[in-house]
């Protein structure tokens, strides 16, 4: 039995390492500070970079943490603190649901919902598509570390008076920040590598875009351009894409998890 | 304040001298001045609880006097801390519960008053001691806040009062910003007092305050109950006989839901009236 659990654990580390490992090879070799700071280049000029596509995920990131995350959070507290059994079962059936849509049928939603309205694509319509796909993820890890909270904390303040609205803001949640802070983290690095909601929703620009109501580049529409285009230089910038692209998501994994080591309350769980 | 008829708390205990039994807590002695007559600062008449369909408490009925300690004693799950958490409405958190009988607090029915102003008169000290994850100060100065109305000089001078009283100033008074998870769990127990004395409440409950400590941080604890009696009506829950004994001038004796003897500490643990009482005291069951 160890042997057959250890074959396959060591297989699970193996094939992240290879990803990894393949990665570097190819993508750190092919960076460049040029690929930080420039645009991409016209076909058939060799250079550029994709200072646009790296803002542009940014941009469309920080758009789906502003709508995401507090529908996620306030759907957390409800199912925590307020729910009665039948409102808790029935949101949670419904947020587990939403979690196994498909990417792409988010993607087409908020196409039909804001594209088709807007008549053109924008970073806006990216950020909603993303910030539905992280409510699910923000409404149970919400309501995971609210639970976390040893109950006499909350029966300390009740006890002293205060209301329970009050109770939540000023006691409850910041008990639970780091947990909360620590979701979205990883809820974030989770979403800034798909794709397919962004093809009919942010599109993609070969240029700076500027405000959110334009279409606008990601890495990981970008990569997807450039990997299945039939030049060598490009597939090049694609490799140096998904470096960053992996860099960027583990780091927001790493601060996260040290957020976490830092939590007073970590041992009261 | 006013003094409403006792009337049918049938084991109200004859005026007399009220004076503990066991008196020695290192060294200190209890003898109450307290005056004998005291007003009734909380009554309980005919309650009964239930959780769910499981009923807890039966027909109790106990009165609490004002500026004396009442201590509930029994074995668990005897309703002893079920009827603590009825005088504060805490149950209410509980979903499925249902209370029917009186309970008056200066012969006011308290589900006539607003919760939470209820609760700011009848603080509330738990088994197990919970202190915010925040620093020392912010967790006396919570329910200050809470309530508000105050400066911030003010609430500085209440927060050292209310340590003081505590007797916990002389040993965190130079690490007031410091979290309060870092004291030791005497300390923090003695922490959740000084944060439910400083809204000065006129009752304070504590439900098994020492289960968790030991006999030195114990000790202390009851000696600071002595002390907190003279502003404070005290009704306090503990399995500890000899607790009860030391720092309580009435005792009632719980045991399935029924307040089976109400009485001074001394008579009950002296002279109990009911044969349950002489056998859990005497530790032939409990």
């Amino acid at each position: 039995m160890l042997g057959a659990t250890g074959i396959c654990a060591a297989g699970i580390a193996s094939v992240l390492l290879f990803i990894l490992g393949y990665l570097v090879i190819n993508g750190a070799s092919s960076l460049s500070l040029s690929f930080f700071t420039q645009l991409p280049a016209p076909v058939g000029e060799l250079g550029g970079g994709m200072a646009n596509a790296i803002v542009g995920s940014g941009k469309i990131l920080g758009l789906a943490v502003l709508f995401g995350v507090p529908i996620g959070f306030l759907g957390g507290v409800y199912l925590a603190e307020y729910a009665s059994p039948v409102g808790a079962f029935v949101v949670r059936y419904v947020t587990d649901l939403l979690n196994g849509v498909p990417s792409i049928v988010i993607g087409i939603f908020a196409y039909s919902l804001i594209v088709l309205n807007a008549k053109h694509f924008s970073a806006f319509a990216g950020g909603v598509a993303l910030g539905i796909m992280m409510i699910p993820i923000s409404v149970r890890s919400t309501e995971e570390f609210l639970r976390a909270v040893p109950n006499g904390l909350r029966e300390a303040a009740l006890a002293l008076g205060a209301p329970k609205w009050r109770v939540l803001a000023t006691v409850v949640v910041p008990a639970a920040r780091d947990g909360i802070v620590t979701g979205i983290l990883l809820n974030l690095a989770r979403v800034a590598g798909e794709t397919a909601p962004l093809l009919f929703t942010a599109f993609s620009n070969r240029y700076w875009s500027s405000g959110i109501d334009q279409p606008t580049a990601s890495l990981p529409v970008m990569i997807y351009t450039y990997a299945i285009s039939p030049y060598e230089d490009w597939h090049r910038q694609a490799w140096a894409a998904a470096f960053v692209l992996l860099m960027l998501v583990l780091g927001m994994n790493i601060i996260s998890k040290v957020v976490l080591m830092r939590s007073p309350l970590r041992g009261g769980r | 304040m006013t003094t409403s008829a006792a009337g049918d708390a049938t084991r109200t205990p004859d005026v007399a001298t009220v004076r503990s039994p066991v008196p020695e807590v290192h060294g200190t002695t209890h003898t109450t001045t307290r005056s004998p007559d005291a007003p009734e600062k909380m009554q309980a008449k005919a309650v009964d609880f239930w959780y769910g369909r499981a009923q807890a408490l039966f027909d109790v009925s106990m009165s609490m006097r004002s500026s004396h300690v009442t201590a509930c004693i029994g074995p668990s799950g005897c309703g002893k801390s079920t009827f603590l958490r009825a005088l504060n409405r805490m149950y209410e958190t509980v979903p499925g519960t249902k209370l029917t009988g009186q309970i008056l607090l200066d012969g006011d029915d308290i589900f006539g008053l607003d919760v939470t102003a209820l609760r700011r008169r009848v603080g509330m000290v738990f088994q197990k001691s919970n202190p915010f994850p925040k620093s020392i100060f912010e967790n006396v100065a919570y329910g200050l806040r809470v309530n508000g109305g105050l400066s911030r000089p003010q609430i500085a001078e209440q927060v050292e009062r209310s340590l003081v009283r505590s007797a916990l100033w002389d040993e965190v008074k130079h690490k007031l910003h410091q979290s309060a998870l870092g004291l030791s769990g005497g300390q923090q127990q003695r922490l959740c007092i000084a944060r439910a004395l400083a809204v000065d409440p006129e009752v304070l409950l504590l439900d098994e305050p020492c289960s968790a400590l030991d006999p030195i941080a114990t000790a202390k604890i009851e000696e600071l109950l002595l002390t907190l009696a003279d502003s404070c009506t005290i009704v306090i829950v503990t399995h500890n006989m000899q607790q009860a004994a030391r720092v309580s001038d009435y005792t009632g004796f719980f045991l399935m839901g029924r307040l089976v003897e109400f009485g001074r500490t001394d008579k009950i643990f002296q002279n109990p009236a009911r044969k349950e009482t002489e056998d859990y005291i005497t530790g032939r069951f409990g």
